[in-house]
């Protein structure tokens, strides 16, 4: 039987506030926005702090949510839903929060996006926000309006390099773990 | 020109334009889909364009935007700048110390040919 009592000390011993393994759907982030709001005005936290957390908050999840939306995987409708599930989890520590979410990937797809995080990553703010501007004006929209600005603009209003990691499943898939730390104020 | 209003819910903005020129978008903007949200909004300026007032005064007050509305606020900047005869002023709001918000409203000054007007307030 799961050891629920092990799995909450577990998230209590990591500060988690809030987390969530599942289907990523539209209704659901906006309840995730809603009460991780919530949770922030109870913690008296500063309204620079609350809109970073917020701001990042927000393109995580539909990162997220728009990577699962087109994710093709192949199989069953049960391996299919398996896949396209999704964790994250939000945690409050001594000075800083933590942004952290989980997402298969296909492994044909990891080189791309390695080269994307590392070389935002590679980036001085001011380098950061060029490209950020460029991107935007020059980009090319994609079909849900995004065009690639995501990881930039978390990069940018985080202030912090992005931490990320890929465990290889098996031949076709890996599993995607992004860490955003943001600093409070 | 008939007036466009549209309501805003907890990741759309309220939209309020006003065929005598004045335009108002306000609160926040974090659709996962904003080009299905924008495209009224676009077609309107279009639309106004025909017989545009003298003066047509753009507020956006936009307490939260995601990427996605980024690049379609871009576009309803693009579309104000194609309008002929009348002078369009841009009026951007953010909150005092959302160094965030008025980035991004120095981002589309630069890239856009409008006069861009910067004005801090207490709170949005």
């Amino acid at each position: 039987m799961i050891d629920v009592f092990d799995l909450y000390n577990n998230m209590e011993k990591n500060d988690i506030l809030l987390s969530f393994k599942g289907a990523i759907t539209s209704e659901l982030l906006t309840s995730v926005l809603q009460i991780m709001e919530e949770k922030m005005e109870d913690l008296n936290e500063e309204p620079k702090t609350k809109k970073k957390v917020f701001n990042v908050l927000v393109e995580c999840l539909q990162n997220l949510y728009h990577h699962i939306d087109d994710f093709e995987v192949k199989g069953t409708k049960e391996e299919i839903s398996k896949k396209k599930s999704a964790i994250f989890m939000i945690s409050r520590h001594a000075g800083y929060y933590n942004i952290i979410t989980g997402n298969f990937i296909g492994n044909e797809n990891i080189e791309k996006l390695r080269g994307r995080i590392d070389h935002i990553n590679s980036l001085e703010r001011d380098e950061l926000k060029a490209y950020y501007k460029s991107t935007l004006n020059n980009g090319e929209m994609s079909s849900k309006g995004g065009g690639g600005l995501g990881f930039i603009d978390i990069a940018k209003k985080s202030g912090q390099k992005l931490t990320y990691d890929f465990i290889k499943i098996d031949e076709e898939y890996s599993f995607f773990t992004l860490i955003v730390k943001i600093v409070q104020k | 020109m008939d007036n466009l209003t549209i309501d805003g819910s907890a990741k759309t903005p309220t939209v309020e334009f006003e065929g005598v020129g004045k335009l108002l978008i306000k609160g926040r903007s974090i659709p996962e889909n904003s080009i299905e949200f924008y495209k009224p909004v676009i077609d309107w300026i279009g639309a106004y364009g025909g017989a545009p007032k003298d003066i047509t005064e753009v507020n956006v007050q936009l307490e939260y935007f995601n990427t996605s509305s980024s690049k379609c606020i871009l576009d309803v900047f693009k579309k104000l700048e194609t309008l002929s005869g009348t002078e369009v002023k841009v009026n951007w709001y953010y909150e005092e110390d959302d160094e965030d918000m008025l980035e991004a409203g120095e981002d589309y000054q630069a890239i856009i040919d409008l006069p861009f007007k910067m004005i801090e307030v207490e709170e949005l």
